[in-house]
């Protein structure tokens, strides 16, 4: 789902759905009463190949202790709202 | 001739019925997300109705409001078509009579939001949107059961036929209102048509054309849909949340 143009599109949920034209509207009947969005993407779950917790370790652990990573060395502007 | 009141307070009494039988989905559609989506097609038409029959209050100019009509008609003194208050039945059925009532609907809203009645013409034009996403949600399951299985293909047809005499009523022509629903008969075919072709499906023949319910002669149904839609505010009037 988008929020309003200019957001990037984030999961909401998932649903039941016979066909990726019927999810699209049961998405919209379930997920934009209260004008959530203006754009739905829908994906099949077997087409989700997600990560493993078992891997959690190997995955992200491993940039826990490199802080030069991070953009925390120049000062935000005010006013950015999304950054 | 019927009157500006009597046309707009049969829009108003197609609209509430509708909801009102639509609402009673809620909670045994087949799956939660018709359950939601059905729901919210019953909204819109409960929104709709009350707009049209605050607006025909008015029009009477007899002091009722939208609650005084909705609550305190009986059967004999609505004017609803009769499609809209024909029972559920299966999910095919359900699906045939929103098919016809939204095919119907689309052209007329579409029609009203340009005709030279102002209050008519917002109502028309808020509307026709709505009816555009249930002629939509109706046309995907009527393709999706008429080309589905034998089975759902059986049970999409019977309903078709079933419901298809109740569709003439809606077409009756009324000359002197702000939209003639006759002229609304082109393009509810042209829509019918494309749909039941890509279903598979076969348009019944005419024939038997009930009708009735602009003059307030209505199926038995309707009588037990008010007393259910009607018992609380009649053992508690003015009752509110």
């Amino acid at each position: 789902m988008r929020a309003r143009r200019g957001l990037s599109h984030t999961h909401v949920g998932s649903l039941h759905a016979p066909d990726a034209e019927l999810a699209l509207r049961n998405a919209r009947d379930l997920y934009t009463r209260r004008q959530e969005g203006v754009s739905i993407w829908v994906v099949p779950a077997s087409a989700i190949t997600a990560s493993s917790p078992d891997e959690k370790d190997a995955f992200f652990d491993p940039a826990a202790d490199k802080v030069y990573r991070h953009p925390t060395f120049y000062p935000v502007p005010d006013g950015v709202a999304h950054l | 001739m019927t009157s500006l009141f009597d046309y707009t307070l049969g829009l108003g009494d197609d609209a509430l019925v509708a909801a009102q039988r639509l609402g009673e989905w809620t909670s045994h559609a087949p799956e939660m997300e018709e359950d939601i989506a059905l729901a919210n097609i019953a909204l819109d038409q409960l929104g709709a109705a009350r707009l049209l029959l605050t607006y025909a209050g008015e029009l009477e100019g007899a002091g009722r409001d939208e609650d005084a009509l909705a609550y305190l008609r009986d059967d004999r003194e609505f004017r609803n078509c009769l499609l809209v208050e024909l029972p559920n039945g299966d999910f095919a059925v359900t699906m045939a009579k929103l098919f016809f009532l939204a095919a119907y609907q689309l052209p007329l809203y579409t029609a009203l939001a340009g005709c030279g009645d102002e209050r008519l013409a917002a109502i028309g034009a808020k509307a026709r949107k709505e009816s555009a996403y249930h002629l939509d949600h109706a046309s995907l399951w009527v393709k999706r059961l008429g080309d589905g299985t034998e089975e759902s293909h059986r049970r999409m047809q019977a309903a078709v036929e079933q419901v298809w005499p109740y569709t003439h009523e809606l077409f009756a022509a009324a000359p002197a209102a702000p939209v003639d629903p006759a002229t609304l008969r082109a393009d509810f075919d042209t829509c019918v048509d494309a749909v039941l072709a890509e279903a598979t499906l076969t348009r019944p023949a005419d024939g038997w054309t009930p009708g009735g319910g602009r003059d307030g002669v209505h199926t038995e149904h309707l009588s037990y849909l008010l007393a259910e839609m009607q018992v609380l505010h009649r053992a508690h009037p003015g009752a509110r949340w």
